[in-house]
């Protein structure tokens, strides 16, 4: 408190006096030199620490980007390659897929053809197979309708009183089939 | 202070804040006399120690924030540098940096209310000024010998006109300090006295002070564009200099 008083006397003091404290020229030698110890500092302050270390960063700075530039640049490359690389690949395959169906359409065919071949001979053996058994059939039906002819006519002699021989109807029976 | 001892009248003092006082007391001052010059441009060194060093530690390539400021006041002045003197003014980029960072943080310093501002004082900016008028001249005359007074001899100008221009030039050129330093000073010492005027009518308007204190307000930003502004102008006028000194042949 005493030295704010005391101070501020001093600068009521200097003001009566000089008016201008710029002006005070006593004071210059203590500006002066102060300055000279401030701007020295400031100085010694930039040149050995603050400007080398900005400088550099910002040379690092500037040399990361670039290489990162450069850096996207080679994987563009690199995706473009891999883009023609794909497209070539896709290619490939979708050759590879049309072939694989025109062999397999192929080998379809192949396979249903013989298939079909083997089905036509099956049925034709089939059908030659039931031919026979039919003929077999019919002849068999004809044997038992003179077997029953003569049975018959044998019945029907018999019911009618007549002694019958049995060997006269029957070749009477086999003459009016025949007939 | 003055008006405590006459509350009644309107006393204004604005240039009590501009007054050299020792720190620890006494009444003289030496030149060694530790004062609130001392105080206020070591916190000056403290800020550009803060800005520059302390926060460019992290050498971030992602700079955080103080970093990227940092970066921009490098940048700022390395580009002026580089475009007003040319890629050979580069080697005296730390000086110009040095004055401009020194400028630029004494002024904002200054702006601190009851604060102390170093570059309103003509003993400080024509020391700075002499400094560069000294060290351009010396420059130049080391770099091109006799060659470096072509910068009085307008070889584009008509003949006859040449030595008028000349007799013009060494005038500008010998009245460059002056205006280098006195432009700083003035418009530091103007704003800061306008402030304390106004601030003066508040102390006795009552309520009438918000008139001036929306003033002091006001003035206020302006100085705070002043402080940046005047810092640059001294800077960039170095560059200029320094270009005259590098290129004398216009």
């Amino acid at each position: 408190m005493a030295s704010e008083t005391h101070a501020a006397e001093g600068a009521a003091h200097a003001a009566e006096t000089v008016g201008m404290p710029q002006l005070d020229f006593a004071t210059f030698p203590n500006q002066i030199f102060w300055l000279v110890v401030t701007l020295v500092v400031i100085y010694f302050v930039l040149s050995r620490i603050a400007l080398p270390r900005i400088g550099a960063v910002l040379a690092e700075r500037q040399g990361t980007i670039s290489n990162d530039i450069a850096a996207a640049e080679e994987l563009k490359l690199r995706a473009q390659e891999a883009e023609k690389a794909y497209d070539k690949a896709l290619a490939d395959a979708r050759a590879e897929a049309q072939r694989i169906i025109a062999e397999a359409k192929a080998d379809i065919q192949g396979d249903l053809d013989a298939a079909t071949a083997k089905a036509d001979a099956e049925i034709a053996a089939r059908s030659a197979e039931a031919e026979k058994a039919i003929g077999a059939i019919r002849a068999g039906a004809l044997e038992s309708i003179s077997e029953v002819a003569r049975e018959t006519a044998l019945d029907v002699v018999t019911a009618m009183g007549f002694t019958s021989d049995a060997g006269a109807v029957n070749a009477a029976v086999d003459s009016k089939l025949k007939g | 202070m003055a008006s405590e001892e006459a509350p009644s009248g309107l006393q204004i003092h604005p240039m009590d804040q501009f007054v050299v006082k020792p720190l620890f007391g006494g009444d003289t001052i030496y030149w060694y006399t530790p004062t609130n010059v001392t105080l206020w441009m070591a916190l000056a060194v403290l800020c550009v120690v803060l800005l520059l060093v302390i926060g460019t530690r992290g050498r971030a390539i992602v700079p955080s924030r103080i970093q990227s400021v940092a970066e921009l006041a490098y940048g700022f002045v390395y580009k002026m540098v580089e475009d007003v003197s040319g890629k050979d003014g580069l080697k005296y980029f730390p000086y110009i940096m040095t004055l401009f960072i020194f400028i630029v943080f004494a002024n904002f310093l200054g702006l601190i209310p009851t604060s102390f501002a170093t570059t309103s004082h003509i003993a400080v900016t024509a020391t700075m000024a002499m400094a560069v008028f000294l060290a351009i001249t010396i420059l130049g005359i080391v770099k091109h010998g006799v060659g470096f007074l072509s910068i009085f001899w307008i070889s584009a100008a008509p003949l006859a006109l040449r030595p008028v221009l000349a007799l013009i030039e060494v005038i500008s050129y010998f009245v460059r300090p002056v205006s280098h330093s006195i432009r700083l000073a003035g418009n530091m010492m103007a704003g800061h006295a306008v402030i304390k005027v106004f601030a003066g009518f508040a102390g006795v308007l009552g309520v009438g002070a918000v008139a001036p204190v929306a003033a002091i307000a006001s003035i206020y930003a302006l100085e705070t564009l002043v402080a940046f502004i005047q810092a640059y102008v001294f800077a960039i006028l170095t560059c200029v200099y320094l270009r005259d000194a590098l290129h004398p042949h216009h």
